[in-house]
């Protein structure tokens, strides 16, 4: 007795299961305006079997024509004072007989050809006085050279003179050739595949570093005590705006030098054996005890020394590179995309230099500040620390604030000093003096969790975002072609590899990176000689599965105008050019098959 | 001279895994660490070189509060004092020179150890080390090539080249037969008599450490429960240490 009670709940409730379902589907129907009626409709049918055809002879072989042609005048409409006869013809050539010479609009004619040659095809077209074209069907002629047509009258204002029909006999002669849409498609395929090596390429480059950032076995053990945090907070955007001045500063002074090649030459031979020399002296001094003396400050000048040489460097390879690259173009003749190469990474280093100045002093700054707030709070006594903290906290905090309130104005204009300045530094100062009273002096607080919770909410967001979004913004800037798609896919793969490589990084076996740690290794050592052994492989194996990736989303990419076969398929379909949106759909079938194919293979030898 | 003073440690979720522990290790000593597994033992050899951070008390070695240290410090005093792993913790994709390289990170100019440069002197320590137990014609295998008693005596090469003051042995002989533990013991033991290195060696066979330690301190729930040489653990004691349940084998 007692089953049955359940049993009866039971199929009550899968009958109410099931009755959601169906109305749950039901709704979705609805939404997506599901309309099978459409799908009998007689009109469509016949769009979607010419489409249909069209698409499954793709225009790639074309032939040369020898093209003769037969004409006879025509009335349209008849007119009204003349009589109009059968015209003349030579009976030794090919040529044409109608039902009529003339008629009025969507009349039907018969037309018929005779001493044509045999079984060949062509269109049969009528021709107005100003030469405009209206195709009125083919024509096909039997094996006695003869066809009959009935063709439709198109409707047209009427003239009075007499129009032509003609038909053009097409006799293929030579052999296939490819036409211009199978040449352009190649052009364009070639161009996609290129697209997607440049952007895994640069996807993979920036994605290492990032990744490791990422990676939460490695950031959580990262704590610094608030003195720290605060110091390098202040010390980073410091450093970044010295950069800045340093390297255009650079770049003025260096002007003069610049133009000459020999000079160029000379300024980078210089230069490099500067940044060697002053290394190897520093780096050879041995160990010394703590403490601070004239050593150290004559090695920090060292340092800066090096440092600026370095930036020199970069400028004179940057500006040979460039003249080189430009000198290389004319003479190489089709290797010259070579040169051009040289050149652009010239152009490409104008705009990196600076960035890479400004983030190095950053970091050099903000890390040496940090080094000094750690040193504080190791060394002196907790209220000391206390008060350092509350300085340095309430400072950070208010700088914090102000970037980003800058940063505010700048995306909404207020252009009000007291709204993007005074206003968010003094909340900035007062939160960071929250903060500073909260914290024990010298309590450590998780710096690496905090970058790594950052680094994965800006990676989700930018990977939750489309690469043919991406790629309109980047059409903006760089203009509408193929770099802009790169450097879309490019984001969207660091994104995406960053995430799948800190996923490796976050798996590696804990034991040999405590094995490492053990010896005294720093941060840095450990995760070259404990973490990078057991992560090459699988990176390799990703980015090769983001190449595949890449290879599909750049022929698509196009479509909003990130270059690549996209493009030429969009036009095509927009053109209503289904034979030759068709090539460029079959080059597409082939060239993912194929990179499915390698990659596998490759992914296989690898893991 | 290595001292531990009121050593406590506290697990983030509030597992007690050592209690007020004290005691102290002459240079040159050979000290056992026995008890049962979940004993401490493990985070005691972890606490004198702070890959765990004790939650109270002091470690001092020659003077040196190394709980005070700063990170800069502790990088100096970590390259003097070498581990060895019960599961060897080798990176097995890198070479067995490589490994035992890595034990000179401390010491080397971290800028080119990062692009794998090691000065000639190193490399031939590293190739000495390893010769000193007899798997230097292995130096440019694969570690994973090599059996685990191969692969722990590099683990003892990669802590040798760093010139050690004290060894700490987390069971370095768990994970092995009976036959090559004796063998990596005898490798410890040269060590300990030959070099002078201090070797603090967690095990769990009596008879090893009958054999190898001058002393022993036995953990029992986070709790200093013996402190002498191993003869005076007796069947009381070892009742004492290893529960009312325990037998003894071996």
């Amino acid at each position: 007795m007692n089953k049955k009670k359940p049993s009866l709940l039971r199929s009550l409730g899968i009958a109410l299961g099931t009755a959601l379902v169906i109305v749950v589907f039901a709704y979705g129907i609805k939404v997506t305006d599901v309309n099978f009626e459409t799908t009998r409709s007689v009109d469509r049918l016949t769009q979607l079997k010419r489409v249909i055809r069209a698409l499954a002879q793709p225009d790639i072989i074309e032939y040369d024509y020898d093209e003769t042609v037969v004409e006879i005048p025509f009335y349209l409409p008849c007119p009204e004072s003349q009589e109009i006869s059968a015209p003349q013809v030579d009976k030794s050539q090919p040529y044409m007989l109608a039902s009529a010479y003339c008629a009025s609009p969507q009349e039907i004619v018969q037309i018929t050809g005779k001493n044509f040659p045999p079984d060949v095809k062509g269109p049969v077209d009528l021709y107005t006085t100003s030469g405009v074209k209206k195709p009125l069907g083919d024509f096909y002629s039997d094996s006695n050279g003869e066809f009959q047509l009935d063709v439709e009258l198109p409707t047209r204002q009427p003239i009075a003179e007499a129009q032509r029909i003609i038909s053009t006999i097409r006799i293929q002669v030579g052999s296939a050739m490819l036409t211009e849409t199978a040449k352009a498609t190649w052009d364009k395929i070639i161009e996609t595949v290129f697209m997607a090596l440049l952007a895994t390429a640069i996807g993979t480059v920036l994605a290492i570093p990032v990744s490791f950032i990422a990676a939460r076995n490695l950031m959580v053990e990262n704590k610094s005590p608030l003195t720290s945090i605060a110091f390098s907070i202040i010390g980073w955007p410091v450093g970044i705006y010295l950069g800045l001045k340093i390297a255009s500063l650079a770049r003025q002074l260096l002007a003069p030098f610049l133009e000459n090649p020999v000079q160029a030459v000379l300024g980078l031979v210089i230069g490099i054996v500067l940044v060697i020399l002053i290394l190897q002296w520093v780096l050879k001094s041995k160990d010394k005890k703590p403490g601070f003396d004239v050593m150290d400050i004559i090695k920090l000048l060292a340092y800066a020394a090096a440092g600026l040489a370095g930036i020199a460097v970069m400028l004179f390879l940057e500006t040979l590179s460039r003249s080189i690259g430009l000198a290389l173009v004319e003479p190489l003749g089709p290797f010259g995309f070579i040169g051009n190469f040289l050149y652009q990474i010239g152009e490409a280093s104008t705009l990196i230099v600076p960035a890479i100045v400004a983030l190095g002093l950053g970091a050099v700054v903000g890390g040496s500040l940090g080094k000094i707030g750690q040193t504080i709070s190791d060394k002196s006594s907790a209220g000391v620390v206390k008060v350092v903290n509350i300085i340095g906290t309430t400072v950070a905090g208010a700088s914090l604030f102000a970037i980003i309130g800058a940063g505010i104005n700048w995306l909404y204009q207020i252009d009000n000093l007291t709204k993007t300045l005074y206003w968010p530094a003094a909340i900035g100062a007062v939160i960071g003096l929250v903060l500073a009273l909260i914290v024990k002096p010298k309590q450590t607080l998780p710096t690496g969790l905090a970058i790594y919770f950052i680094t994965r909410t800006i990676l989700n967001v930018t990977r939750s975002v489309e690469s043919l979004v991406m790629a309109i913004v980047f059409v903006i800037w760089v203009g509408i072609g193929p770099f802009a798609g790169s450097l879309a896919l490019a984001l969207h793969t660091l994104a995406a590899l960053a995430k799948l490589y800190s996923e490796q990084v976050e798996s590696v076996l804990p034991g040999p990176l405590e094995a490492v740690t053990a010896t005294g290794a720093n941060r840095l050592q450990t995760i070259v000689y404990a973490v990078v052994p057991q992560i090459v492989s699988p990176y390799i194996s990703f980015t090769m599965y983001r190449w595949d990736i890449n290879v599909r989303m750049s022929t698509i990419i196009g479509f909003v105008g990130g270059g690549g076969i996209g493009f030429l398929l969009q036009q095509n379909i927009n053109l209503l050019d289904y034979r030759a949106a068709s090539v460029q759909m079959v080059a597409i079938a082939v060239v993912v098959a194929l990179m499915d194919y390698v990659s596998s293979v490759v992914r296989e030898r690898m893991v | 001279m290595l001292e531990i003073k009121n050593l406590t440690k506290v697990y983030e979720g509030g597992t007690q895994a050592l209690t007020d522990v004290s005691f102290s290790v002459k240079p040159g000593e050979f000290l056992a660490v026995i008890g049962l597994s979940g004993s401490g033992k493990s985070t005691l050899l972890r606490c004198i070189n702070r890959l765990i951070e004790p939650t109270e008390g002091q470690i001092i070695w020659n003077g040196q509060d190394v709980t005070a240290a700063s990170q800069d410090e502790m990088l100096k005093i970590r390259r003097k004092i070498g581990m060895i792993f019960q599961h060897f913790n080798l990176v097995s994709r890198s070479k067995v020179i490589t490994n035992v390289l890595a034990g000179r990170l401390g010491y080397v100019n971290p800028a080119m150890s990062l692009m794998n440069r090691f000065p000639k002197k190193d490399r031939e320590m590293a190739l000495k080390q390893l010769d000193r137990v007899s798997i230097a014609d292995q130096a440019y295998k694969r570690a994973d090539e090599l059996s685990g008693g191969q692969q722990q005596r590099v683990g003892i090469a990669r802590a040798m080249v760093q010139e050690p003051d004290i060894i700490l042995a987390d069971e370095p002989v768990a994970s092995l037969d009976p036959v090559l533990a004796h063998s990596i013991m005898q490798y410890l033991e040269t060590i300990n008599q030959e070099d002078g290195v201090m070797v603090l060696c967690s095990l769990h066979f009596l008879d090893l450490v009958h054999r190898y330690a001058d002393r022993a301190i036995a953990l029992n729930g986070g709790k200093l429960m013996f402190d002498g040489p191993p003869k005076e653990i007796d069947d009381a004691k070892f009742k004492e240490i290893y529960g009312k349940e325990a037998e003894r084998v071996g």
